[in-house]
């Protein structure tokens, strides 16, 4: 069962990541990205993570929905009605990968692996919170300042309009001079 | 199932996407691409922490890390894209290295 | 205390939402004509745009449904769910995130602007909804200090949640509708875009569609039942009895709140959601936090 779950969202998850690169509708590529990431989640859930897959399909699938948003919106050709290729150094970047591969591969057969020590606890989800916030209470702390850095950046970055130009030159509008209305009655 | 067979299928997604992140001309099909190689390192993280060493839960917390880290590259990726449009109307990564001229 | 359900619970599931689904959308149409439209749309031809992207359209409109009732897995009738998962709030919550992806696909699959707008709308509304929503069910896995519905239920034998956290109870309220972009949420699929993601939707797609669309408001309003209301917690009556009665409560109440409220548009939820809603449901989530380190 597991064993048969495994090999169904390993085919499925190394075929969405191929397909995302040889559709030319950039919604369908996406959603072929979906389908890969989902299938990384379940391949989580069969090893027991299921805290961490589910967390993986939830945050995909709200991912890859406003990723679709931005492909639509920065792409020449979004639904590939006149297919056009847009790649460089195709033979490459195909013979780097196929090395890196190999080697990869090498590596994982050749590797003396650890020996397999302790057991799974009952409940890998209460585990993972006592370590986040115990022992590695330092990388959640890293964690959550790098996610705050990532919003601010991500704000002064993507905004056209700053404080000048919504309250005027001496910032002394009353009410903020703004192409859409929000909803709090300003 | 073994630990190898996770390893190998997790070392294919991140090569693909190695692939579509070096071949792709688009920003966005990029970080599609840096997205599926992040894939690969949760499946070889959560593979790691089932077969290694499921008694801490340090396995967990790479995960954890990755999956923010795919996160965070996909809000910056997107705000430099717009920013990159919004003033040079450049959107492919060959178009973006020219600006250093 | 929460058992398992028979494996048969499972064909059971779906059977009984589009039941409860068409009996609420009955009383909302308040005729009992549904059948006869449901027929309709049955044998009606499917419309075919040109360069529509069909497969997408499919799984777009058949996602929704199967959204739905996925989310419902972990839904207890008394105190029985198909799956009482270790992580059944989370599941829920990445369930009805699918609906996201749907919606989404129906709107872009047909190659019309306004189904896509309609679709673009849905998304700008999740962005919205979606924050406060996730802190509003955190609270409740906080208050009983477990992931597992089962456990939520039972953390709710003295007082129901919904009286000590009614901040959270009335933002699920609000998503539960947004999520279903039902009622006062409906921009989504709003006449003013002429059906918006439905719009170029007939026959079998457009009854997969918009019956999906019941099933998940159905779905997210008996949600609230384990969540806040206590579930099959109550006196005399049997637990399954007090979930349909108070499932049946909450259906009422949004239906209610349908006919009496307008339409609020997503860009003016927005701001709502993340400049009110959200801090809000941050310091019910803060008031819970030290009432369960206190206990």
């Amino acid at each position: 069962m597991t064993t048969a779950a495994f090999w169904i969202l390993a085919v499925l998850a190394v075929a969405g990541g191929v397909m995302v690169f040889r559709f030319d509708s950039m919604a369908r590529a996406t959603f072929s990205l979906l389908t890969a990431l989902l299938c990384v989640g379940g391949e989580l859930i069969v090893l027991g993570l299921e805290y961490l897959g589910i967390v993986t399909v939830l945050m995909m699938t709200i991912e890859m929905a406003i990723m679709a948003v931005f492909m639509i919106m920065f792409m020449m050709n979004p639904a590939g009605l006149m297919p056009m290729t847009m790649v460089h150094n195709k033979r490459g970047a195909a013979a780097l990968c196929v090395t890196a591969f190999v080697l990869l591969v090498a590596g994982i057969l050749l590797a003396p692996w650890p020996r397999r020590r302790g057991r799974a606890p009952a409940d890998p989800t209460t585990d993972l919170g006592m370590a986040l916030m115990g022992p590695q209470m330092l990388t959640m702390m890293t964690l959550g300042m790098a996610l705050f850095a990532t919003i601010v950046a991500t704000v002064v970055l993507a905004t056209r309009r700053g404080r000048y130009e919504r309250y005027g030159d001496d910032l002394r509008a009353t009410r903020p001079d703004d192409p859409v209305r929000g909803g709090v009655g300003r | 199932m073994n630990l190898e067979v996770f390893l190998i299928v997790a070392a294919a997604l991140f090569c693909v996407g190695l692939f579509g992140a070096l071949t792709q001309q688009s920003i966005v099909m990029l970080m599609m691409g840096l997205e599926l190689m992040l894939g690969g390192v949760i499946l070889a993280a959560g593979a790691a922490w089932h077969y290694i060493a499921p008694a801490t839960a340090d396995g967990q917390v790479l995960v954890v890390v990755a999956i923010t880290a795919m996160a965070v590259e996909m809000a910056i990726g997107f705000a430099v894209v717009t920013a990159l449009f919004r003033s040079r109307e450049v959107d492919m990564t060959d178009m973006a290295a020219e600006l250093r001229e | 205390m929460a058992e398992t359900a028979p494996l048969w619970a499972a064909v059971v599931l779906p059977v009984a939402l589009v039941l409860v689904a068409w009996a609420a959308a009955s009383v909302d149409a308040r005729s009992a004509g549904l059948g006869r439209a449901v027929l309709r749309l049955l044998v009606q031809q499917r419309r075919l745009t040109r360069a529509a992207d069909v497969l997408l359209v499919r799984v777009g409109t058949t996602l929704l449904p199967v959204a739905a009732v996925l989310a419902a897995v972990v839904l207890p009738l008394g105190f029985r769910s198909v799956s009482d998962l270790p992580d059944g709030i989370v599941w829920f919550n990445a369930m009805e995130a699918l609906a996201w992806a749907a919606v989404w696909l129906t709107g872009w699959g047909p190659n019309s602007a306004l189904s896509l707008i309609g679709g673009y709308r849905f998304l700008a509304q999740g962005l919205a909804y979606e924050l406060p929503h996730m802190l509003a069910i955190t609270t409740a896995a906080l208050g009983a200090e477990s992931l597992r519905v089962g456990a939520l239920v039972d953390a709710q034998a003295g007082l129901w949640f919904a009286v000590w956290m009614p901040v959270a109870f009335g933002v699920y309220l609000l998503s539960a509708l947004a999520m279903a972009f039902w009622g006062p949420f409906d921009q989504p699929v709003g006449t003013d875009v002429a059906g918006g993601a439905a719009s170029e939707l007939a026959g079998v797609d457009r009854l997969l569609f918009l019956g999906g669309r019941w099933l998940l408001f159905v779905v997210a309003a008996a949600f609230s039942v384990p969540l806040f209301l206590g579930g099959g917690q109550g006196p005399f009556l049997p637990a399954w009895a007090w979930t349909v009665l108070k499932t049946a409560a909450v259906l009422g109440l949004l239906m209610w709140a349908r006919r009496r409220v307008p339409t609020v548009r997503m860009e003016r939820y927005v701001e709502l959601a993340w400049v009110v809603l959200t801090p809000l449901a941050v310091a019910q989530a803060l008031v819970v936090a030290v009432v369960v380190l206190g206990r």
